[in-house]
């Protein structure tokens, strides 16, 4: 069941009018109930591997915080007769026993991620491998379901239970509320990455019906869908014939691409992120925002603080500062500083846990050799610039009226827009050598551009007044996002004045119906992010 | 507190740690520095920052900073 079909909008009436007109006390179970049924609507034999997660990360945190209270109960009845090294040595040992439990679950959990997303990926590498050695015998690749949603899900009940273990949120007592946490239905499709601190209380707390609680989601939900429908579905068309056949788009075709992919993922991203928010929020439930305007970014690592932001925090909290100030990096890194000098001992655990981040973050959005080289370049473009800095400021300290002009803050945010759509095409063509022939098009293919004026552009299957259309919702998107920050416009404020709050609410769905690509020969069901 | 100062100093001479309380926020410390502080402090103090101590809150001051040392080494 897509969020973009007409079942699904019946599916959240039906579930938002019974979330509100049973007893308070028991909203937080038809809530499990209508997600696992829309779990259940999206692949029946998905439920058996979300439930294997709840299941074992259920005892895994339960074990933990029984060990946590344990040692707690020991150290009080004890602190008299211990002294602070051996209330640290209990400590420690405590901590190690913790510390087995959360790897058991991690590697359980990770690993069937690992072997359903992974496994064709792994094998086909094996087998060009074993090709290239010249051998006959190959391995056969099985065909594994993936589930829908499982990388967001995985990633959001491992960062529980990590919290768990670092006692930074409480372990849920009750399977069903830790069911619910990790199935919520708004979430399921892609994320966001939510955690347990932030969303859990909120789904078991009992919510009132109210216009202000309501309108708002429902206002928000409209967003996502005219953002989805209107723009992404419709340039997805375009790119599609693009990627299709790279011989006969050349140059001024990747030109682009690199510009409307940018448009379109950011659309369907962020629609599908205002779906899910709305929808949660027409529950009464706040859900993470997960973008803060990131085409307004002046450099590569702003972008990265504005675009998915719980995914990079997730990675940045449970992967790049664990990694780089685990034991052996600190042991390196003294080796390093001892042996190569204080300015590169220092890089060494910062830049090892920096390729190792981006080289996951690749592999996150997908098993396929594309996604690890457009991580690994993001990389690079990262630690570039960082070392760069030092470069930079001189150039803004000297040239101070200009760095701070409005022009030079564009130039930077139409850099970065750049440099991030070009790596992101890698994601459009999903062959690494033919992405970087396709860019190099861009250089040597001049006559494509005559395209640009002889109404080639229309061929691509979306008509000039689709285009028209197109452009003037971006304009609309870009004029909101300049206004506000991005969902803020869906506040209380607007409903607090109801015949604009009509307004914008009938726009928006007139907007979507007249001129949203859907139907026949459109594939409005599936969002980018939920093959990642 | 003076050790604290000294690290700091170290790795950036030219800021008053003294006064400044918003190192992070103001992008004084970036993730470089963050885990170059972690490893001296590690050496010079013989505490071990974990990772979920690594917020803002904890390293926007030398006087916070200096605060969690104190907590950690208590713990």
């Amino acid at each position: 069941m897509a969020f973009t079909s007409v079942e699904f909008i019946c599916f959240l009436a039906v579930t938002v009018l019974l979330y509100y007109l049973i007893p308070k006390r028991t909203q937080w179970p038809l809530l499990l109930l209508a997600s696992y049924i829309f779990y259940f609507l999206a692949g029946g034999w998905y439920l058996p591997f979300i439930a294997t997660t709840t299941v074992s990360s259920y005892f895994a945190a339960v074990i933990m915080l029984r060990s946590s209270e344990k040692e707690k109960n020991y150290i009080e009845s004890n602190r008299d007769n211990m002294s602070k090294d051996e209330r640290k040595t209990y400590k420690a040992v405590q901590k190690k026993k913790r510390f087995r439990i959360l790897v058991a679950a991690l590697i359980l959990n990770f690993g069937i991620l690992g072997v359903l997303k992974y496994t064709g990926f792994t094998l086909s590498n094996i087998n060009s491998l074993i090709g290239f050695f010249g051998g006959q015998d190959k391995i056969s690749v099985p065909s594994l379901i993936l589930p829908l949603g499982i990388s967001f899900y995985t990633f959001q009940t491992m960062g529980y239970l990590i919290d768990v273990y670092r006692n930074t949120t409480t372990a849920e007592k009750n399977i069903f509320r830790l069911a619910l946490f990790v199935s919520f239905f708004p979430q399921l499709v892609q994320g966001p990455i939510s955690r347990h601190s932030e969303l859990a209380s909120q789904l078991y707390e009992k919510h009132t019906a109210s216009w202000s609680v309501i309108a708002p989601g429902a206002l928000r939900v409209c967003w996502g869908y005219f953002k989805k429908l209107v723009i992404a579905d419709t340039l997805m068309v375009a790119i599609k014939a693009i990627v299709e056949s790279p011989a006969e788009h050349e140059g001024m075709y990747v030109v682009y691409l690199i510009i409307m992919y940018s448009a379109e993922i950011y659309a369907d991203f962020t629609g599908g992120i205002d779906i899910t928010i709305g929808v949660a929020q027409m529950l009464g439930i706040r859900v993470t925002e997960n973008f803060n305007r990131p085409f307004c970014s002046k450099s590569t690592k702003e972008y990265w603080r504005r675009w998915h932001i719980t995914m990079g925090s997730w990675f940045s909290d449970y992967v790049f500062y664990p990694v780089s100030i685990c034991k052996p990096m600190q042991k390196l890194s003294k080796f390093s500083r001892a042996k190569l000098g204080a300015a590169v001992g220092k890089r060494i655990p910062v830049y090892l846990a920096t390729i190792l981040t981006w080289f996951l973050t690749g592999l996150w959005h997908g098993a396929g050799w594309n996604f690890i080289v457009w991580g690994l370049l993001n990389c690079l473009i990262i630690l570039v610039s960082q070392e760069l800095q030092p470069l930079y400021d001189r150039f803004n300290n000297k040239h101070k009226a200009l760095a701070d002009s409005r022009g030079w803050e564009v130039f930077c945010q139409v850099r970065t827009f750049l440099l991030m759509g070009i790596i992101r095409i890698l994601d459009c063509y999903r062959d690494v050598p033919l992405t970087f022939k396709m860019f190099g098009t861009v250089f040597y293919s001049f006559s494509s551009w005559r395209d640009l004026f002889n109404g080639s552009l229309s061929d691509l299957g979306v008509s000039l007044s689709q285009y028209a259309v197109v452009i003037v919702a971006i304009i609309i998107v870009w004029a909101v996002s300049r206004k506000t920050e991005e969902g803020a416009l869906f506040g209380e404020k607007l409903c607090s004045r109801p015949l604009l709050f009509s307004f914008c609410a009938a726009g928006l769905i007139a907007a979507t119906l007249i001129f949203g690509s859907y139907g026949i020969g459109y594939d409005a069901s599936q969002f980018i992010y939920s093959q990642f | 507190m003076d050790k604290l100062i000294e690290i700091l100093k170290e790795i950036h001479p030219d800021v008053d740690f003294e006064t400044e309380n918003a190192l992070v926020d103001d992008g004084i410390l970036d993730s470089l520095d963050i885990v170059t502080l972690i490893t001296e402090i590690n050496d010079r103090f013989d505490v071990s920052i974990p990772a979920e101590e690594i917020i803002p809150e904890n390293f926007n001051s030398a006087a916070a900073l200096y605060d969690l040392i104190t907590r950690l080494d208590e713990d």
